[in-house]
């Protein structure tokens, strides 16, 4: 009784003066990219310094090679080491080249999480994707569905037949396709990512399907391609192009109106969750299997076996907001 | 007279390319509207251009593989010069799309010339670098659609009596090579080079220099494709026309052209091209699978190719009658 009393007091005690020495200094967290100068992960640090912002005792180190190297990335992993900052989110160059120098971070007791491109399983806590595939499976149907009340026929125009990336994003459409009853799914072409292929595909889907009210296509070359053709073909308003692509490429498409939205990972909010999820391991919280951590306003990132979290649904761009990331990504 | 021109390649590739756009209607009856030809035509026009630069070359005994790299670098280097220039008058695009195309098409042809390295070898050579250059000017960067001026993307859109642009093009190139091949001294050159490369020595032809005409020829036409496709696609990034040369190899010789040299002619090419291009735009209205498409695509050429075979065995000649063995 009395020595687990004085092991708890003990504990009290640490706990309090640990807390108080957390207190008094702030949390250093380092956001690593691939490389410096790069919009995308400019666009990461900004919902870095946001969550930092929110956090209150948060700094925000954001640091990166200038060219997309792992040897790069390792100088200034050992740099950083060495300044002893509290946590690590990576971007990494390569997998398994930063994993050393990040495990040797670890045994300093540094938080160490990669998002967007990750690092071997032993070279982190956890990893962020910015989306899984049964969230962009939903979200590209929900796309085409948004913009047709009274349903219609849609098609999908991927990459090459086999892609895995395309036919897992399919397969995961087709599985939800019954929560959109009106939907109709005609076809599914393949454009090969090459833009004439993709072209020439689009147009023989509105020659194929006149009641053709939306082209889904999941590639960047493929909603580039189609968008062009339904444009040439003068079919703006009747055919809804959409799927996932990058604002600076499809600014032009959304302008004209070919399309109407389409989605792709908010930088924004990736670099944001993965502060919040940097610090909320530095403060404790336990990334293992099955954990759930939350991430502030973007809700909580529960672990698989394999130490990896999915942020979100893809975020929707249209003529809202393409303006303010065209010039980003 | 006329039963000679039944016979000819040009008159049986007519006859396939009706078949076979028979064949696609009793699928998909919209296929021979006039709207949907004039299309498929319009579709098929740079794979026209790009042929009839590769036949030249090809007559010589040549292969120009780096057509659709020097298409792809052509076309960023007027993006990015319409980017930087937005009110740039569009003849001074064609321009410098021309001239630059000319001008890789010339390295080409110097390298063949004077340095006698076979053309596959140059040309597999050139096709990495100016793809390699793409990357370097780009830095790997896509030019988009916005990013374009209006009046650069409309130019081969814009419809003049009843066709685009791009179609009309394509019908002024094949009438000014019909008479370059068959009407001035250095369209039968180019025949006499490839034919019997001796001969020409002895008739005064510089054989080397008649390929690096070839070549440049090519690329000048490589050139003018490389705007025409940037515009009408909209974008241009470092793989556009990935793997395209192969497709114009196989227009020329689906038409006819002997990679033997000296034998072709430009509306060979442009049969051929246009056979490979109802191919293209039939296979997606024919309902076929993704996986079906390349075999098909593949058994046509196939198919053209032994027809051209058999075609051109009953071209031999006995010179020499009197040594055959009297029976």
């Amino acid at each position: 009784m009395t020595v687990m009393k004085k092991i708890l007091t003990t504990v009290a005690v640490a706990a309090t003066l640990m807390g108080t020495a957390a207190q008094a200094e702030t949390t250093r967290i380092a956001l690593v990219v691939k490389a410096l100068g790069i919009g995308f992960f400019e666009a990461a640090n900004k919902g870095a310094e946001e969550a930092a912002k929110e956090l209150g005792d948060v700094e925000i180190i954001y640091t990166g090679p200038t060219d997309t190297t792992a040897e790069g990335q390792i100088e200034v992993i050992n740099s950083l080491i060495a300044q002893g900052v509290d946590a690590i989110a990576i971007s990494a160059n390569d997998p398994d080249a930063v994993a050393p120098a990040l495990q040797k971070a670890m045994d300093r007791g540094i938080t160490v999480i990669s998002w967007d491109s990750g690092v071997a399983k032993e070279g982190r806590m956890m990893h962020l994707n910015p989306s899984s595939s049964a969230l962009i499976g939903n979200t590209i149907i929900k796309l085409a569905a948004d913009h047709l009340p009274d349903g219609g026929d849609v098609a999908v125009l991927s990459a090459t037949a086999t892609s895995t990336n395309q036919n897992t994003w399919i397969e995961e459409m087709k599985k939800v396709m019954g929560n959109y009853p009106k939907v109709n799914l005609v076809a599914t072409v393949y454009g090969d990512d090459l833009a004439d292929k993709s072209y020439r595909e689009a147009q023989g889907l509105m020659a194929t399907y006149p009641n053709l009210k939306a082209i889904i296509a999941p590639t960047t070359v493929g909603i580039l391609a189609a968008s062009q053709a339904v444009t040439d073909a003068g079919k703006i308003g009747q055919i809804n192009v959409t799927g996932l692509g990058l604002p600076s490429e499809m600014a032009g498409a959304v302008e004209s109106g070919a399309t109407v939205s389409f989605a792709i990972w908010n930088p924004i909010d990736l670099g944001y969750a993965a502060t919040m999820l940097s610090y909320n391991i530095a403060k404790g919280a336990k990334a293992e299997p099955g954990a759930s951590i939350p991430m502030g306003r973007m809700g909580e990132a529960t672990l698989d076996e394999n130490g990896e979290a999915a942020m979100s649904d893809p975020f929707t761009y249209d003529k809202s907001n393409i303006e303010q990331f065209k010039s980003i990504f | 007279m006329i039963r000679r021109y039944l016979q000819s390649r040009e008159a049986i590739l007519s006859a396939a390319i009706l078949v076979l756009i028979a064949v696609i209607a009793l699928r998909f009856p919209a296929f021979i509207t006039p709207a949907n030809l004039a299309n498929v035509f319009n579709d098929t026009s740079p794979l026209m251009i790009l042929a009839i630069g590769q036949m030249i070359v090809i007559l010589t005994k040549c292969i120009d593989l780096s057509v659709a790299a020097n298409l792809a670098l052509t076309g960023m280097v007027v993006s990015l010069l319409n980017i930087a220039a937005p009110d740039l008058p569009l003849a001074v695009t064609l321009l410098v799309a021309v001239s630059l195309g000319a001008v890789l098409g010339m390295f080409n042809g110097i390298l063949v010339w004077k340095l006698n390295i076979p053309p596959i070898v140059v040309t597999l050579g050139t096709m990495t670098i100016y793809r390699g250059i793409i990357f370097l000017i780009s830095k790997g960067k896509w030019v988009n659609a916005h990013e374009m001026s209006a009046p650069f993307k409309a130019l081969p859109r814009h419809v003049f009596l009843g066709f685009p642009v791009l179609s009309w093009i394509a019908l002024a190139v094949i009438l000014i090579a019909i008479v370059v091949m068959t009407r001035t001294t250095l369209g039968r050159a180019f025949y006499a080079v490839g034919g019997n490369p001796h001969a020409a020595v002895y008739t005064g032809l510089n054989v080397g220099r008649t390929q690096f005409w070839a070549f440049t020829i090519s690329g000048a036409l490589a050139g003018l494709t490389g705007y025409l496709w940037v515009s009408r696609y909209a974008v241009a990034y470092v793989d556009i026309a990935g793997g395209f040369e192969l497709d114009v190899v196989a227009a020329c010789v689906i038409g006819g052209i002997s990679i033997a040299g000296g034998v072709g002619t430009v509306g060979g090419a442009v049969l051929g091209a246009l056979f490979l291009g109802v191919i293209k735009n039939a296979l997606p209205v024919i309902n076929i699978s993704p996986f079906w498409q390349l075999a098909i695509s593949g058994a046509a050429i196939l198919i053209a190719v032994v027809l051209n075979s058999r075609a051109n065995r009953t071209r031999g000649r006995i010179i020499l009658k009197q040594t055959e063995p009297v029976a």
